[in-house]
């Protein structure tokens, strides 16, 4: 009998297709889809990249961090700093946010690394409102009230309006592609296997040679850059920042918490799954107004009761499909 | 020297526990150590503090000559500690083959092509080869500790440390894991095994150390140990003069 090992399944195959003909789809969106539509798809593929971004982090890693509204935050501040004070264009902007991301993202971890569980949570928020306390004291970008894209950078995008939304739009749509494509490869490679050990047993990891410490400041540090770019790619579409807007802890993590929480944490399919949930209850439920949140506390309720792995969490257990080529399956041939 | 391992003056309390009292020992190359002790005499708190879970408060830790005391586990266990838990730690939501293969790719630090082959050897050894695409949460006990086995050899271990791996089996379901580990033995591997269930042991080890309150109260050939008055008034909690 001899056995060889394989990572793609039936239903990835199967997915890998579904999801190349909607990127196709998506790509295709200005002229198919209306204004609206297309600032709607940007804002997911933005929160999809952040529910995949703290899913990386909290189910993975176990940095459970409530605070990444301080990246988020950052990186539109630099990308208002950077066009404003010298000019840059907003997309060349992007890679430089995401490195800058990282840079800051070193010494924040050395310090909040120190701290654990509960404790690590509290740090990273106290680290964002500190981000928030130093970005309104920039008289320069509007203090506490904020300030706005000055036309002459909105236009250098590009010209015209559908264009410049046009070219918002494929950049979300990119970043997001980006990031599951950079989720994935992570998860693949050797460090996302000691990835997934510490996300279930570190004890365990660190005995079998997992470097626990290094591997989630490379988790971290990755995902701080990479959730910059995002934030810097919100603000571009809403060409106006404010401190209280940037570094909100509802807009930025607690919703994002809430997709992935109810998509399925530690899996790469929950997120993706949570975001549509959300924007469904959301542009459904909308117009009930408060009640809307009343029905998202409920439905987040419901489902840490009757399926506390999330709705992947629970098809998988059930069904045992996954649609990302990760893990490692043995295939016995008889000779 | 040929020594794997020399532990010298090990001290660690917890408040005002000591579990482990200036301990002493070296093991030479291809050894198979017994330690046995009482509950709480802090045998696992001696392989915690050799495999770095716990670092020591004085004393040190020299493996193949080398001070190890102060790198962390996984530092020890790529050097080649590897060890077993005596409450299983599987990756519950990762398949058996990739609880193995965390083993070989992070410990032995092997590329994915050579663990994977790895791998599938040390399934069949361990007798986990049919398990190989379940989850790990759903193995049976026996199955876990033999899991457990196969992890820390995944990870190419020179120095072995099983901690209770026959603990809560069956007779048939023991006597199968001792073959196991005779054949690791005389594969070369150096072994440490703490073990209550003497008889599986004896059946493998070449000499013995008896722990009591974090102290060494006896060291040397398994019989004569086993056989002393001291080891049979603590360890086996017979009256001075039975």
């Amino acid at each position: 009998m001899s056995a060889r090992v394989t990572r793609s399944s039936r239903s990835s195959r199967a997915f890998a297709i579904i999801a190349g003909c909607a990127v196709v789809i998506l790509i295709a969106a200005p002229w198919w889809a209306g204004r609206a539509d297309m600032r709607l798809f940007s804002e997911i593929f933005l929160y999809l990249s952040l529910a995949c971004l703290w899913n990386l982090l909290a189910g993975y890693a176990g940095l459970v961090s409530v605070g990444q509204q301080a990246f988020v935050g950052f990186g539109g501040y630099v990308l208002f700093g950077l066009a404003i004070f010298w000019g840059v264009s907003p997309l060349f902007a992007l890679p430089i946010i995401a490195i800058l991301g990282v840079l800051v993202a070193v010494p924040v971890a050395a310090l909040i690394f120190r701290l654990r569980g509960a404790y690590f949570a509290i740090g990273t928020w106290v680290v964002a409102e500190i981000f928030r306390l130093l970005a309104s004291q920039i008289s320069a970008l509007g203090g506490g009230s904020g300030t706005s894209l000055p036309v002459s950078v909105v236009k250098s995008i590009a010209s015209s309006r559908a264009t410049r939304e046009s070219v918002v739009y494929w950049t979300a749509l990119a970043l997001a592609i980006l990031v599951i494509i950079t989720t994935v490869f992570v998860l693949r490679s050797r460090k996302g296997l000691a990835l997934t050990a510490i996300r279930d047993n570190e004890l365990a990891a660190g005995s079998l040679g997992v470097e626990i410490w290094q591997t989630k400041f490379i988790v971290y540090v990755l995902t701080a850059g990479l959730t910059s770019a995002i934030g810097a790619l919100i603000f571009l579409q809403k060409i106006r920042i404010t401190p209280d807007a940037a570094f909100s802890v509802n807009d930025w993590t607690a919703f994002v918490i809430f997709m992935v929480v109810i998509g399925g944490i530690g899996t790469l399919e929950g997120p993706i799954i949570g975001t549509l949930i959300f924007f469904v209850l959301r542009e459904t439920l909308a117009d009930l107004g408060t009640i809307y949140l009343m029905i998202l506390g409920l439905v987040a309720i419901a489902i840490m009761l009757f399926a506390p792995k999330g709705v992947w969490g629970y098809v998988k257990s059930r069904y045992g499909i996954e649609l990302f080529p990760i893990t490692h399956r043995v295939k016995f041939e008889e000779e | 020297m040929n020594a794997v391992l020399s532990i010298s003056s090990l001290c660690k309390s917890f408040g005002t526990v000591k579990v482990a009292d200036a301990i002493s020992f070296d093991v030479p190359m291809g050894q198979s150590l017994g330690i046995i002790g009482p509950n709480g005499a802090g045998k696992t708190s001696l392989f915690n503090l050799i495999t770095g879970t716990l670092r020591a408060d004085s004393g040190s830790i020299k493996y193949q000559g080398i001070d190890v005391s102060t790198n962390n586990s996984a530092t020890r266990c790529r050097a080649g500690i590897a060890r077993s838990f005596q409450i299983p730690q599987p990756f519950t939501a990762m398949s058996v083959f990739e609880n193995v293969l965390v083993g070989a790719t992070q410990g032995a630090g092997l590329t994915q092509r050579e663990a994977e082959t790895v791998c599938l050897e040390i399934l069949t050894q361990t007798g986990l080869v049919s398990r190989a695409n379940d989850l790990a949460g759903a193995l049976t006990l026996l199955e876990r500790k033999r899991l457990e086995l196969a992890r820390a050899l995944a990870a190419n271990p020179k120095l072995l440390l099983l901690d209770e791996i026959a603990g809560g089996l069956t007779e048939n379901e023991c006597q199968s894991l001792v073959a196991t580990i005779n054949d690791i033995k005389s594969s070369g591997i150096t072994i440490i095994w703490i073990e209550h269930i003497v008889h599986a042991l004896l059946a493998v080890v070449d000499r013995l150390i008896v722990i009591d309150f974090g102290q060494m109260i006896a060291d040397g050939k398994p019989k004569p140990i086993m056989n002393s008055r001291q080891v049979r008034e603590i360890y086996m909690g017979l009256d001075a003069d039975a």
